[in-house]
C-alpha cells in the first residue's frame, strides 16, 4: 500500500492554525511567565491571536474550496461569515474575561480550602482561562467548516472540552459553578455518544463519512432509509444539545447561571454561532434532499423550543437564568432558519446569529457590572431602580432586551423579520405563527425587566453598579452600536451576507 | 418647504437641541421644545397650503432605498386623509407642550427626558401617517410604542407602570399579528414579480379569499387594539387614567387614530374583499363600542377614565363610518378623527388643569367651579359640548355625516348608534353639572382660574372647535376627494338616500 502525504491548504486553514498556535503560546506563558506579568501578557496574546485570525479570515473571504484539508474542511462564503462572527464575538467576550475578579484564583484548589484562600490573598491568580478560550474558539471555527463526520466530531469535542472547564472557574459560589461544569460535562458526553451513534448509522447508510458522500447517497436513493432516519435523528440530538433546543436544553439554565458571567457570555453567543453553523451546513447540503424525513421533526422541536423557552422565562427571578431561557427561545427562532432550507433562510440565519451573538455578549457584560460586596447580583428583585442609580447602564441593558424582544430599529427585529419571512417562503407557516406568538410572550418578560429597572424604586441593600472598566465599556458600547446600527442600517451587512451565502458542496 | 422627510427630521433636531440644554435651565428646555413644535406646526400648515385638493394621487412623494435586500424603501407621500391627520398631530403638539408646562415635574426622570420623548414621538407621529412602504409603517408603528411607554410609566400618576406595561403588551401583541401578515404579503410579492413593500404594488397582489381573510385579520386586530374597539379596549382607560394629561392627548388624540387610519389605508386598500366579508361583524362591534363606551362613561367616577370611555364610544363612530362604505360615512369618519383629536384634547387639557388644582381626579370632589374659576369652567363646558356633538361645534358635523352615511346602507346600526348621542348627553352633562354647577364644594373656594399661558394654550383648540363647527368645508374639501377615491377603489357606489315616504 502506497502512502501519500496529505495535501493541506495552509492559507485556508490559517485562522484555526493561528488560534491553536496562540493557545499553545498561552500555555507556555502560563507555565513560565512571572506572576505579575502573566495577566497582561495572556490578554495581549489572546487578543493578538484573535485579531490575526480575523485578518486571515478576511483575506480568504472570496476563496472557495472543498479540499482545504483532503476533503475534511470546506471553506466557502458561509464558512467565512461564521468564522468572522465567532472571532468578533470572541474578541468582545475576551474583553470581559479580562476582568479576573470573576475567576477563581486557583481552579485546582478545593472550594473553601486554605489553599484557595492563600492563593487569593497572595494574588496568585492563575490565568488558564485564556488558552482555554483560544482552544474553544479554534474548535468553534472548525465546527461549521467540517465536511466529514469525523472532523465534525473532533471539532465538537475541541470546542466542548475547554467550555466544560471554563464553566467551573467561577470565584464566587464555586460549588454551584463546579456542579454546573459537571452537569454540562455529563450531559455533553451523553450527547456526544448520541452524535457518534448517529454518525455510525449514516456511515452504514451511505458508506461514506463525508457530507458530499452522504448527500450523493441521499440523492441517489436506494440505501436503507431506516439507517438514514436513525442517523439523522441521533446526529440531530447531538447538535440540538449544543444549541440548547428543547428537550435537550436542561443543562443550559444551570450552566448559564453557574458559570462565570464572562464565560456565559462567550458560551451563549459563540457556541450558538458555531453549532448552528454546523447544523446549517449539514442540513443544507447532506440532508437537503431528504427534507421530508426531518423537517416535520425539526418543526415540532422548533415550536416547542420557542414556546417553552418564552413561557418558562416568565417565571425566572434570576437574570442569568432568564437570559438562559431567552436563549432557548432564540434557539427555536433560529431553527426556523434551518427548516426554511432556502437561500433566504441561510442568509437570515447568518445575520441572526451574528446580531444575536453580539447582543448576547452585551447583555451579559451588563450583568457583570451589577454587584454588591459579595460579587454579582443576579437576583432580579435587586435590580429594582437600576435606571435611577445608573441610567446609562440600565438604558444599554434595555436596548439589548428590546433587541431580544424584536422591537423595530434594533438588530433583533431585522433578524426576526428575515428569518420568519424565509421560513414562510418555504411554506413553514406553522413555525412562523408559533414564532410570532412566542415573541409576544417573550416580550412580556423582557419588558418586565425594563419595568423593574426604570419604574420601580431602588431598594437599599448594597447593590451597586461597578464603574465599568475600560475593557468592559468597549464591549458594551460596541455591542450597543452594532445592535442599533444593524437595526437601522442593516443594508451593508445584508448585502455582504447575500453575496457570500452559498454553500459549496 | 415641501419635504415630508424634512418635516420628520425637524422634531428630531429639536430633541437634540433639547438634549444639549443645560440641566439647570428647565425653562429653556421647555422653550426649545415649544419652539420646535410650533415650527413643525407652521411647516405642516405651509405644506397643507401647497397640497392639491383635487388630486387623489399621493403627493409630496419621496423615496429612498433603505434595505434593498428586502426591497424596503424609505417611501413617504400623503393624500387628503394623511394630510388631515398630520395637521391634527402637529397642531396638537405645541398645545400639549404649552398646556402641560409643569407636567414633567412629577416624573421619575428629568424634564429634559420628557421633552426628548415628546419630540421623538412627534417625528414618529408624522412618519406613521406619511409612510407608503408597509415595512416602514410597521417599524414606526411599533417603535412609537417605546416613547409612549416611557411617558406613561415615567411621568404618569397612580398605577403608572402597570398601565404602561398593559398598554405595551396589548400593542405589541397586535403588532406581532400584523407582522405575520406583513411577512405573508412580502413573500407573496416575491412570488408575484419581486419582493416589495410598496403599498401600491401590494394592493395589486392576487391571493385566495382565505388568505386574504387571515391577513386582513392580522392587520385589523392590530388596528382594533390601537383604535380601540370593543372588546380590545381594556388597556385604554388604565393608560389614560395614569398618563399625564398631555400624554393622554397624544395617546387618544393621535396614536389611537393610527388604528382607524390604518383600517382605511391598509385594511381597505390591501384587502378589499376581506374587508367586505368582515364588514357585518365589524359594524356590530362598532355599534357595541358606541353604546358600551357611552354606558360605561356614565358610570365613571374618575374624570380621566370618563374621557377614556367617551373616546371608546367615539372610536365606535369612526369605525362605523369607515366600514359603512359610503363616501359620506368615510368623509365623516376622517373628519371625526380630526375633530375628536381637538375635543378630546380640550377635555383632557382642561380636565388636567382641574385635577392638578384640586389634587384629585374624582368628579365628586369638584363642584361649583363655575363660580370660582369661570374661564376654566367655561372651557370645560365647551369641550364637553363638543364631545357630545352639540350642533354648531365641530364634532356635530362629523357625527352627522357618519350617521347619514351609515343610514343609507345600515339603517338599523345607524339608529342604534343614535342612542349613543343621547347617552353622550348624559355622560357629559352629569359631570358638567356635578363639577361646574351647584354650590361650591368645600375646599374648592381657593382654586385659581386659568393663567395667561393656559388661556393661550386652550384658545386655539376652542377656536378650531367652533370654527369647524360652522365652516367645515376647508377640511372637507381635502377629505372628500380622498374618501370618494377609496370608496370607488373598493368598487362601491353610494346608495341613493332613502326617503321616509318609501
Amino acid at each position: 500500500m502506497e502512502f501519500s502525504a496529505p495535501v493541506l491548504n495552509y492559507t485556508l486553514l490559517s485562522p484555526m492554525l493561528i488560534l491553536l498556535g496562540g493557545a499553545l503560546i498561552g500555555v507556555l506563558v502560563e507555565a513560565f511567565m512571572s506572576k505579575a506579568l502573566r495577566p497582561i501578557t495572556q490578554l495581549s496574546v489572546t487578543l493578538g491571536t484573535l485579531v490575526l485570525a480575523l485578518v486571515q479570515v478576511w483575506k480568504v473571504r472570496n476563496e472557495q474550496s472543498v479540499s482545504a484539508a483532503m476533503g475534511s474542511v470546506v471553506i466557502d462564503g458561509p464558512a467565512v461569515l461564521l468564522q468572522a462572527s465567532i472571532i468578533i464575538i470572541s474578541i468582545i467576550s475576551v474583553l470581559l474575561i479580562a476582568d479576573t475578579e470573576h475567576f477563581t484564583a486557583l481552579a485546582a484548589s478545593l472550594p473553601g480550602s486554605d489553599e484557595e484562600r492563600h492563593a487569593l490573598q497572595t494574588g496568585n491568580q492563575v490565568t488558564e482561562v485564556y488558552p482555554l478560550t483560544l482552544f474553544a474558539v479554534a474548535g468553534m471555527l472548525l465546527f461549521p467548516v467540517s465536511s466529514d463526520l469525523i472532523t465534525l466530531f473532533v471539532a465538537l469535542e475541541m470546542l466542548s472540552l475547554p467550555l466544560y472547564l471554563m464553566a467551573g472557574l467561577s470565584r464566587r459560589r464555586r460549588l454551584a459553578s463546579q456542579e454546573s461544569a459537571l452537569k454540562y460535562f455529563l450531559l455533553g458526553a451523553f450527547s456526544s455518544a448520541f452524535f457518534l451513534f448517529g454518525a455510525a448509522f449514516l456511515y452504514g447508510y451511505s458508506a461514506s463519512i463525508t457530507f458530499s458522500g452522504i448527500r450523493d447517497a441521499v440523492v441517489g436513493g436506494g440505501g436503507n432509509d431506516v439507517f438514514l432516519l436513525i442517523g439523522i435523528a441521533f446526529l440531530s440530538v447531538g447538535l440540538l444539545f449544543k444549541v440548547g433546543a428543547v428537550p435537550f436544553h436542561a443543562w443550559s439554565p444551570d450552566v448559564y447561571q453557574g458559570a462565570p458571567t464572562p464565560v456565559t457570555a462567550f458560551m451563549a453567543a459563540a457556541t450558538k454561532v458555531a453549532a448552528f453553523g454546523a447544523m446549517l451546513r449539514i442540513y443544507y447540503t447532506s440532508f437537503a434532499n431528504a427534507q421530508w424525513s426531518w423537517t416535520p421533526m425539526l418543526t415540532i422541536i422548533a415550536i416547542i423550543t420557542m414556546v417553552f423557552g418564552s413561557l418558562v422565562a416568565i417565571a425566572q427571578r434570576d437574570v442569568k437564568r432568564m437570559l438562559a431561557y431567552s436563549s432557548i427561545a432564540h434557539a427555536g427562532f433560529l431553527l426556523t432558519g434551518v427548516i426554511a432550507l432556502n437561500k433566504a433562510g441561510l442568509e437570515a440565519s447568518l445575520f441572526y446569529l451574528f446580531a444575536y451573538g453580539i447582543t448576547t455578549v452585551g447583555a451579559f457584560a451588563i450583568v457583570t457590572l451589577v454587584r454588591d460586596s459579595a460579587g454579582e447580583v443576579t437576583d432580579l428583585n435587586r435590580w429594582k431602580g437600576l435606571g435611577k442609580r445608573s441610567p446609562w447602564v440600565a438604558t444599554a441593558f434595555a436596548g439589548f432586551l428590546l433587541s431580544f424582544a424584536g422591537i423595530p430599529l434594533t438588530s433583533g427585529f431585522i433578524g426576526k423579520f428575515s428569518i420568519f419571512s424565509a421560513a414562510y417562503e418555504s411554506g413553514a407557516r406553522s413555525v412562523v405563527i408559533a414564532g410570532v406568538l412566542s415573541s409576544a410572550i417573550a416580550a412580556f418578560f423582557y419588558i418586565r425587566v425594563i419595568v423593574l429597572m426604570f419604574f420601580t424604586d431602588p431598594v437599599e441593600d448594597g447593590t451597586s453598579v461597578e464603574i465599568p472598566s475600560s475593557l468592559t465599556s468597549i464591549t458594551v458600547i460596541f455591542s450597543l452600536i452594532v445592535t442599533i446600527a444593524l437595526g437601522v442600517f442593516p443594508a451593508p451587512i445584508l448585502n455582504f451576507i447575500s453575496n457570500l451565502a452559498t454553500f459549496i458542496r | 418647504m415641501n419635504s415630508l422627510i424634512l418635516l420628520m427630521l425637524l422634531p428630531i433636531i429639536g430633541s437634540i437641541a433639547v438634549a444639549v440644554t443645560p440641566k439647570t435651565k428647565e425653562v429653556l428646555t421647555k422653550q426649545v421644545a415649544l419652539g420646535t413644535t410650533v415650527v413643525v406646526a407652521l411647516a405642516t400648515i405651509a405644506m397643507a397650503v401647497n397640497f392639491q385638493r383635487d388630486n387623489v394621487e399621493l403627493q409630496f412623494v419621496e423615496k429612498y432605498s433603505w434595505i434593498p435586500t428586502f426591497g424596503i424603501n424609505f417611501a413617504v407621500g400623503i393624500d387628503g386623509l394623511a394630510l388631515v391627520l398630520i395637521l391634527m398631530s402637529t397642531i396638537l403638539a405645541p398645545i400639549v407642550v404649552l398646556a402641560g408646562w409643569n407636567e414633567a415635574h412629577g416624573g421619575r426622570w428629568s424634564v429634559k427626558t420628557f421633552y426628548i420623548l415628546i419630540l421623538v414621538l412627534e417625528t414618529m407621529m408624522i412618519g406613521v401617517f406619511v409612510a407608503t412602504d408597509v415595512f416602514l409603517f410597521y417599524v414606526i408603528f411599533e417603535a412609537m410604542l417605546i416613547p409612549v411607554y416611557f411617558l406613561i410609566g415615567g411621568y404618569g400618576s397612580g398605577e403608572r407602570s402597570a398601565a404602561a406595561v398593559k398598554f405595551l403588551i396589548y400593542s405589541l401583541f397586535g403588532g406581532l399579528l400584523m407582522l405575520a401578515s406583513i411577512i405573508a404579503l412580502y413573500v407573496m410579492s416575491g412570488a408575484q414579480g419581486g419582493h416589495t413593500f410598496d403599498l401600491q404594488a401590494l394592493s395589486q397582489l392576487q391571493m385566495s379569499s382565505t388568505t386574504q381573510n387571515f391577513l386582513f385579520l392580522g392587520f385589523f386586530i392590530a388596528f382594533a387594539i390601537k383604535a380601540p374597539l370593543w372588546p380590545l379596549h381594556t388597556w385604554l382607560p388604565d393608560a389614560a387614567a395614569s398618563a399625564t394629561p398631555g400624554t393622554s392627548v397624544l395617546l387618544l388624540g393621535v396614536l389611537d387614530k393610527v388604528g382607524t387610519f390604518g383600517m382605511i389605508r391598509y385594511c381597505l386598500t390591501l384587502f378589499p374583499e376581506a374587508s367586505k366579508t368582515f364588514t357585518p361583524l365589524i359594524m356590530v362591534l362598532a355599534v357595541i363600542s358606541i353604546v358600551y363606551g357611552a354606558i360605561l362613561a356614565i358610570g365613571q367616577k374618575d374624570l380621566k377614565r370618563l374621557i377614556a370611555f367617551t373616546s371608546i364610544s367615539h372610536f365606535g363612530f369612526i369605525t362605523m363610518g369607515i366600514f359603512a362604505m359610503t363616501s359620506q360615512g368615510h368623509s365623516g369618519a376622517t373628519l371625526y378623527m380630526f375633530n375628536h383629536g381637538f375635543s378630546t384634547a380640550a377635555l383632557f387639557i382642561v380636565g388636567g388643569w382641574m385635577i392638578a388644582r384640586r389634587g384629585s381626579s374624582t368628579i365628586a370632589d369638584f363642584g361649583g367651579l363655575q363660580r370660582v374659576t369661570p374661564v376654566m369652567a367655561w372651557s370645560f363646558f365647551l369641550a364637553g359640548m363638543s364631545s357630545l356633538a352639540l350642533p354648531g361645534l365641530s364634532s356635530f358635523v362629523s357625527e352627522f355625516l357618519v350617521l347619514v352615511g351609515t343610514f343609507t346602507r345600515y339603517p338599523v346600526h345607524a339608529v342604534i348608534a343614535t342612542f349613543g348621542i343621547v347617552l353622550a348627553a348624559l355622560y357629559i352633562l352629569i359631570p358638567v353639572q356635578k363639577a361646574l354647577h351647584g354650590p361650591t364644594t368645600p375646599g374648592n373656594e381657593g382654586l385659581s382660574d386659568l393663567n395667561l399661558r393656559e388661556k393661550i394654550a386652550i384658545a386655539p383648540v376652542i377656536a378650531i372647535i367652533i370654527a369647524l363647527g360652522f365652516y367645515p368645508s376647508p377640511l372637507l374639501n381635502v377629505i372628500n376627494p380622498a374618501s370618494a377615491h377609496v370608496i370607488a377603489q373598493m368598487g362601491f357606489t353610494d346608495p341613493a338616500p332613502t326617503n321616509g315616504d318609501k
